[in-house]
């Protein structure tokens, strides 16, 4: 059962193969066997009721697509009267009084949460061993990272724990463990998915999208994911197409940009043979490929590693143990309650981050710093402009190595080099995805898409086209 | 440029947050790496680029100016850590 997509799980609840409690019920046990430490918070009982009033809907014919379909909430979302504590020890003791847009438009599709899921803290990281709630591991090696920071997501999706999960991706964080888990995940240009009660971290890049095994899935679930709302103020006021209905269309004569620079120093080579690999595969299928060039793109992680710390460090200037979240104990006075609870609650990257961020927005370092990066921004988002006027769709690597061991990079600046290929996409707010390309050494290998704006309907139909071609989205790893 | 001991301190206390002395040591080490990487952006030219804030170039939207929510102040409040007579209760500023 856990094997199969929504699409097929919502053909079997139709045909009353299986209830929803039955499928729901699967994916509990699964869950409560794993030792993958996928989710943080498991909502057994509410998750049971969701199941039977989804199949309540069923018999009454009422059902839609996603009516009964388990998934695996991103605690990053939050979710009325059960915890959220995106990933740490300062909202370990925080319910939220309300709920997300993207909960909201869940619940409202009739889908069943089993829990909130398990990611770096406040999405800051690449490997998921951020989280105050200790690393996830990689389905396919439990002594590897899954990738971060929506390593929990992408884990329950890879391990058979949910049928879909929610992402967020900041710098990468849907794409880049959707790569290393081997599923297909989606990041929606910025603007297309509400941010109303997403925990903010880097509130010009984040944005929200599905985790799913295909492509065809990631559309079902951007369907009810995406549009217009008007409580965040960020959000586009742009129309929403049926994301299914042009997965079929032929991609014959498709251009396809092959940035150089992706392709440099630094990429593994069986990394590379995987993703060329695909890339064939595309040309087979009557795509044009095409060499390009992003010459800045080479600045997106110093510009990235400015712009998110500065809006990091005044998103998480209001965490400070007065109104909700921690507070430690027996504060001497005012100041000495936030030193403290900032202190005794915030994890080693958190802090790292803010500070830079602090520095950086700081008198006299004001423009070296943060302005520098925000028009070096610029001239990333015009690289990819003039590459939009040339060629569909942008491919390359998701990441620039398989998922790596536990614990194996201590140093900061080298875990960034991890999201060297996917901030890029964030920095211009572009669209992006990572669909299953192939393995190394036993590892799932990505391959990244990138499109121009509001694009999400192309990159879908592209990547479904190449899963109607190739099974690496078919696999799964073998369990005991 | 490299930061000092010193100067993370003063940067860490703006960001209330404090460190114990190996965490200051280590946080050194790390930021003069991360603005390492930073100055990288100093080798670009930039001049006569605009800043972008916004990736879409969008300007934030305004709503009218009418009271649309309801007083939701108990709920929010039961998750305070400490309240008091509809107020947020802190330890004491001026003794």
């Amino acid at each position: 059962m856990h094997k199969k997509t929504i699409a097929e799980l919502a053909q079997g609840l139709k045909d009353k193969e299986f209830s929803s409690v039955e499928i729901t019920q699967h994916y509990l046990d699964r869950i409560k066997r794993s030792d993958l430490n996928a989710f943080i918070t498991v909502t057994d009982e509410l998750a049971m009721s969701q199941a039977q009033a989804a199949d309540e809907k069923i018999a009454a014919g009422s059902a839609n697509i996603l009516t009964g379909i388990p998934y695996a909430h991103k605690d990053i979302f939050c979710t009325q009267g059960v915890k959220t504590s995106a990933g740490s020890k300062m909202l370990d003791n925080f319910i939220s009084p309300y709920d997300a847009t993207v909960s909201h438009q869940l619940n409202q599709a009739d889908t069943v949460m089993l829990g909130k899921a398990n990611m770096d803290e406040f999405a800051m990281g690449s490997s998921n061993e951020n989280s105050f709630y200790g690393a996830v591991k990689n389905p396919w090696n439990a002594d590897k990272i899954p990738g971060g920071s929506s390593g929990g997501s992408a884990a329950a999706v890879a391990g058979g724990l949910s049928c879909f999960a929610t992402g967020t991706d900041t710098g990468g964080s849907i794409r880049q463990p959707a790569s290393l888990c081997g599923i297909t995940g989606l990041k929606p240009t910025y603007g297309r998915v509400s941010r109303y009660g997403m925990i903010a971290y880097a509130s010009s890049l984040d944005q929200a999208g599905p985790m799913t095994k295909t492509a065809q899935d990631a559309a079902i679930v951007l369907n009810v994911m995406a549009g217009f709302d008007e409580k965040d103020s960020t959000s586009a006021e742009q129309a929403v197409p049926d994301y299914t209905a042009n997965l079929n269309d032929s991609i014959k004569g498709l251009t396809i940009g092959l940035p150089k620079e992706f392709f440099s120093e630094g990429l593994d080579d069986e990394v590379a043979t995987q993703v060329m690999n695909a890339v064939k595969e595309f040309e087979a299928m009557g795509a044009i490929v095409k060499e390009i060039s992003l010459p800045n793109s080479a600045y997106a992680i110093p510009t990235y590693y400015i712009v998110a710390p500065c809006e990091c460090s005044s998103n998480l200037s209001r965490l400070d143990g007065v109104r909700y979240g921690y507070r430690c104990d027996n504060p001497k006075n005012l100041e000495d309650l936030y030193l403290r609870s900032r202190s005794e609650a915030f994890g080693a990257e958190v802090k790292r981050r803010i500070m830079i961020g602090a520095y950086a927005l700081s008198a006299g370092y004001y423009d070296a710093y943060y302005l520098k990066a925000q028009k070096t921004r610029h001239l990333i988002s015009e690289d990819f402009k003039k590459a939009f006027g040339e060629v569909d769709v942008i491919m390359g690597p998701v990441s620039p190595t398989t998922a790596f061991d536990l614990g194996s990079v201590k140093d900061p600046v080298s875990m960034y080099l991890a999201d060297i290929y996917t901030l890029s996409a964030n920095l211009a707010g572009l669209p992006g995805m990572s669909i299953p390309a192939g393995f190394s050494d036993k590892l799932p290998v990505g391959l990244q898409l990138i499109g121009n704006y509001w694009s999400e309907s192309k990159l879908l139909n592209i990547a479904h086209q190449f899963q109607q071609q190739t099974d690496w989205h078919q696999q799964m790893p073998q369990e005991d | 440029m490299s930061l000092s001991e010193q100067q993370v301190t003063q940067i860490a206390y703006l960001a209330r947050l404090s460190l114990s002395a190996a965490e200051l040591q280590d946080n050194t080490k790390d930021l003069n790496a991360i603005l390492g990487l930073a100055e990288q952006l100093g080798t670009i030219n930039t001049d006569g680029i605009e800043p972008m804030a916004h990736p879409l170039h969008m300007t934030q939207r305004l709503r009218a100016d009418v009271v649309s929510e309801h007083d939701q102040s108990d709920l929010f409040q039961s998750i305070a850590p400490k309240t008091g007579n509809k107020h947020y209760l802190v330890p004491t500023v001026i003794e």
